[in-house]
């Protein structure tokens, strides 16, 4: 999706903010709503290219205006009654600040992520890597374009990079294809490239001419140029 | 502590918070979604004080501080790190969620690396924890990419013409970590004490090392 969280060369955000010994997390909310993302990600009932959609399906007014873990509840929420574990009338009542009934309490259910499975959750090696054996069809020092689609599904090729050309710096290796694998349709494993961007090939003219934007991009988002 | 989260009770670290404050709207549906998830036994409240427990003591850029200062003293293991990061790193035990496949970029005296996530917020958890609310910004977000040398400026970095930026949007799957340049005077150092003088924005690529006593 052309969406806000596409963020990159926007204007107008002003000045970035930082703050002298920032905690980790700035609320107790923060830190539960970080957890239950986590946890209920463990029942990979999605994967991280879902999860990310989903925030970025969150309406562009909204999303501008939320904080990050506000994003990240939104998210959850969104794909607990998508996927099945909440209906839609127990997350209003959530949304409403209502908390369950505590007399209905059941143990914990099989693929729930028990407290002794955190550390082995926490150190997992392997994440959207695969090891099919796909052929590159581009090497280190290929002049690339772009493509220029604007899908309206989960794509992780930025705006700013569409129809640009760019030289290949390093093959990364094969890896899941995000805008499929979002949607749950296909993982699609293929080469992922960092390529360089000349600043100026992005930004214009006024761009300082030695710089240079390394996007990492999926052999589906490229072409020879 | 396998009991259920003591809902009823305040963190006294949390200063956002006084105590006898209305919990706000936000503060309320997070409780409501916890307590409802727990009840349809689909979250173990005590996993969830793991996570949390994990990235707020354990994991930060502490270590990523340990692996420059290693690369700063040891040749071969600076190789290895440049070759294949996310083996390297794995030497040193730090493995796992949005570590899996690391990058390092050296910054040189005619290269400074910037790392960004410009689609969301990527960053290297095993090496330097969780990243900070400006990372996750929208000004940082935007601006990295268009005006790498006005985000450095006011990083207090100010870079001279001929020094290539080189800035990393983390669209896939890849980690990156920035090695910054060994400052001078720091040749007689420990690498303990190296490690100390490194810092999470050097890492990002938004600071540089300062000498010691400087």
């Amino acid at each position: 999706v052309n969406g806000v969280h596409d963020m990159g060369g926007m204007h107008g955000f002003g000045a970035v903010v930082r703050e002298g010994h920032e905690p980790v997390f700035h609320t107790e909310w923060e830190r539960r709503a970080f957890a239950l993302t986590l946890a209920m990600g463990a029942w990979k009932r999605w994967n991280l290219d879902t999860s990310r959609f989903a925030r970025e399906r969150m309406p562009p007014v909204e999303y501008l205006a939320a904080s990050y873990y506000e994003r990240w509840l939104w998210g959850l929420e969104a794909l607990l009654v998508e996927r099945g574990f909440l209906i839609p009338e127990e997350l209003a009542r959530v949304r409403a600040g209502i908390a369950a009934d505590r007399g209905s309490r059941v143990p914990l259910q099989e693929g729930a992520l028990p407290v002794a499975a955190v550390p082995r959750l926490l150190r997992n090696r392997r994440a959207a890597r695969r090891d099919d054996p796909v052929p590159a069809r581009f090497e280190v020092g290929d002049r690339v374009v772009a493509r220029n689609r604007h899908p309206t599904g989960h794509t992780r090729l930025p705006r700013y990079a569409r129809g640009r050309r760019g030289v290949v710096a390093r093959d990364h290796g094969v890896f899941v294809f995000p805008d499929t694998n979002a949607l749950d349709q296909a993982e699609k494993p293929q080469h992922v490239y960092s390529v360089r961007f000349e600043a100026r090939e992005l930004w214009g003219p006024d761009a300082c001419p030695r710089d240079a934007v390394y996007v990492d991009l999926w052999d589906d988002y490229l072409d020879s140029a | 502590m396998s009991a259920r989260h003591d809902h009823g009770h305040r963190h006294v670290d949390d200063p956002s918070h006084p105590h006898n404050a209305p919990l706000s709207e936000v503060e309320l549906r997070v409780r409501a979604l916890e307590s409802l998830l727990t009840d349809k036994g689909l979250v173990d409240p005590a996993a969830l004080g793991e996570l949390i427990d994990t990235y707020e003591t354990r994991v930060g850029p502490r270590n990523g501080a340990r692996v420059v200062a290693r690369a700063w003293v040891d040749p071969a293991f600076r190789r290895r790190l440049l070759e294949n990061a996310t083996e390297a790193i794995a030497e040193m035990g730090f493995i796992g969620r949005q570590g899996e496949d690391m990058v390092v970029v050296e910054n040189t005296p005619r290269v400074h690396n910037l790392v960004v996530c410009t689609l969301c917020s990527c960053y290297p958890w095993p090496v330097l924890g969780l990243p900070p609310v400006w990372y996750k910004s929208a000004p940082y977000r935007s601006r990295a990419v268009i005006d790498p040398r006005g985000v450095l400026r006011e990083f207090g970095v100010d870079l001279p013409d001929d020094v290539e930026v080189r800035v990393w949007d983390s669209t896939a799957e890849l980690r990156y970590l920035v090695l910054p340049e060994r400052p001078p005077g720091t040749e007689g150092m420990t690498e303990d004490d190296l490690a100390a003088l490194v810092t999470r924005d050097t890492m990002i690529g938004t600071a540089r090392v300062a000498a010691p006593g400087t």
